[in-house]
């Protein structure tokens, strides 16, 4: 029996291994203004460096 | 080595057991014995654990039990589970690469509003200081001092800011266009936003922000009676009759092009999410609610007594979310919209918000802040757009802001979802821009525990289950 699902994710120590490419939105220019949120943020380099 | 904390955030919500790996970024749904395996793992032995399912799950065998565990062991050898936390060294990396680079610009193209909202952190748009509006010249040098420090960066982000920057369109159009001259022959590509008050967009406005703004925002906070509370204009009449016709033409218009209508929820409506409802109905789908930031003691602050009212808010928002897609009308909450598949990388996650080095906010006569929250504070000035940046002690100090900059971080499974935090909100409360602002962290890790939930959600409907 399968008790556990896991969900597709990037993984963040894969992700370690190649660097910032730093093109990514700032954090803090879009629709909030007064919080630090980088959750919902797009990697522009995400096709390369999943 | 000492084990490290909280390297598992575990949490029940929306009838999902959910297990996020803080490290790996893993997020599991699981069931219950599979969720008390995981929660006593680095406590117990094997043995002690499958001793303690027996007991408390009678009717389950004991060979399914012991099954259950060695794919929770089976996770942890992957590293999907418990995986340790070795980014620190890496937290200064990014910022070291790009060092003095600049990619966005918060231009304050406007001190001035034609609202008076009594909550306003940038008190009416003068942020403490004189009335006053960007000209051409400072304008066109700040988009150039943009260009000057971007080294090999593409993407540059500007957003028309205020006050209202709309008293000052005609300056934004120039600079727009200006922008859009040079960009090819420069190597660069202008994402422009524009957020507004609403009250003067017209037919103008509405053609130039969907032909030349990746994204606009616009304020709203719902109900008419709460937005009439603090959005009014010189005279108090409040607004919110004036600018939601114009907004419901312009959002019309956009033709899916971004926007967010952006609301601010006070000590007055915590229960927000009756105006979220009111957005929905008069027709917008993007959508973002944000906590007030204003000064302590302030009418208009959240106390904690509204801290379990506004979380709940969050989970029922999240549950309302669920339901629309099931009903085929979705809408989106910008604090909702976690990418768990392409989300950023973890040297984003840990580098910081770039307040102050590769974000910085520039005042209608061309000074340079960290932010667009610390304009008119007068020890963060950095220097200006003519000279560069001058106070480059400041500068490196928000430099050394990162994950691991901020002892109180180190044990909370959301850091690499806030990068660290807002610098303006943690000198606001404490003084510091080291400091930690407890309530605004609280309310994160909810939002983040309800955007985890959405995704979850949507990923089992994907897979049937």
């Amino acid at each position: 029996m399968k008790h556990i699902k896991t969900i597709k994710t990037r993984n963040l120590c894969e992700s370690a291994k190649k660097g910032g490419c730093g093109e990514c939105q700032t954090s803090c220019q879009s629709a909030c203004k007064t919080s630090c949120g980088i959750a919902n943020q797009q990697c522009e380099n995400s096709k390369e460096s999943k | 080595m000492e084990r490290e904390v909280n390297m598992i955030h575990q949490y029940k919500l929306g009838g999902y057991n959910i297990v996020l790996d803080v490290c790996s970024g893993a997020v599991h749904a699981v069931d219950d014995v599979a969720y008390d395996i995981i929660g006593r793992y680095e406590c117990a032995s094997r043995e002690e654990i499958l001793a303690e399912l027996a007991e408390k799950y009678t009717d389950i065998p004991a060979e399914e039990l012991s099954e259950c565990y060695d794919q929770v062991a089976a996770l942890a050898a992957e590293g999907q589970l418990f995986a340790p936390d070795t980014f620190e060294p890496a937290a200064g990396k990014l910022k070291e690469k790009t060092a003095g680079v600049v990619k966005a610009l918060c231009l304050h193209i406007a001190h001035t509003c034609n609202l008076n909202c009594a909550y306003c952190f940038a008190s009416q748009g003068k942020y403490h200081g004189d009335r006053a509006v960007m000209s051409f010249e400072v304008g066109k040098r700040a988009l150039d001092f943009l260009i000057e420090n971007s080294g090999s960066r593409r993407n540059l982000e500007v957003d028309f800011f205020g006050g209202e920057p709309l008293m000052n369109f005609d300056v934004v159009k120039e600079l727009v266009a200006y922008a859009r001259s040079v960009e090819k022959e420069k190597g660069k590509n202008f994402r422009f936003t524009l957020t507004t008050n609403g009250l003067l967009i017209d037919d103008d406005v509405i053609e130039f922000a969907n032909r030349e703004c990746a994204n606009v925002v616009l304020s709203l906070d719902g109900r008419r009676e709460i937005h009439d509370r603090y959005r009014v204009d010189y005279a108090g009449n409040g607004s919110f009759d004036r600018i939601v016709p114009k907004f419901q033409k312009l959002v019309e218009a956009r033709g899916g092009k971004n926007y967010y209508m952006r609301g601010t929820f006070t000590h007055a409506n915590p229960d927000f999410l009756k105006d979220v409802q009111t957005m929905l109905d008069l027709g917008f789908r993007e959508l973002s609610m944000e906590p007030v930031v204003c000064a302590p003691g302030d009418e208009s602050e959240l106390t904690a007594e509204d801290m379990p009212i506004v979380c709940e808010q969050y989970e029922k928002l999240a549950e309302l979310m669920l339901q629309k897609d099931n009903e085929g009308d979705p809408f989106t909450f910008y604090h909702y919209m976690i990418d768990l598949e392409g989300g950023p990388c973890i040297y984003k996650r840990i580098s910081g918000c770039g307040s102050g080095t590769e974000y910085m906010a520039v005042t209608p006569w061309g000074d340079l802040y960290p932010c667009h929250q610390f304009v008119g504070e007068e020890k963060f000035l950095l220097g200006n757009v003519f000279d560069g940046v001058t106070n480059t002690e400041c500068r490196a100090d928000y430099a050394a802001c990162n994950d691991y900059a901020r002892p109180e971080c180190r044990d909370c499974w959301a850091r690499l979802y806030c990068s660290g935090g807002c610098a303006a909100n943690a000198y606001h409360a404490t003084g510091s821009v080291r400091g930690v602002y407890k309530y605004g962290c609280e309310l994160f890790r909810k939002r983040m525990e309800c955007a985890i939930m959405v995704a979850v959600a949507r990923a089992m409907e994907e897979d049937g289950e």
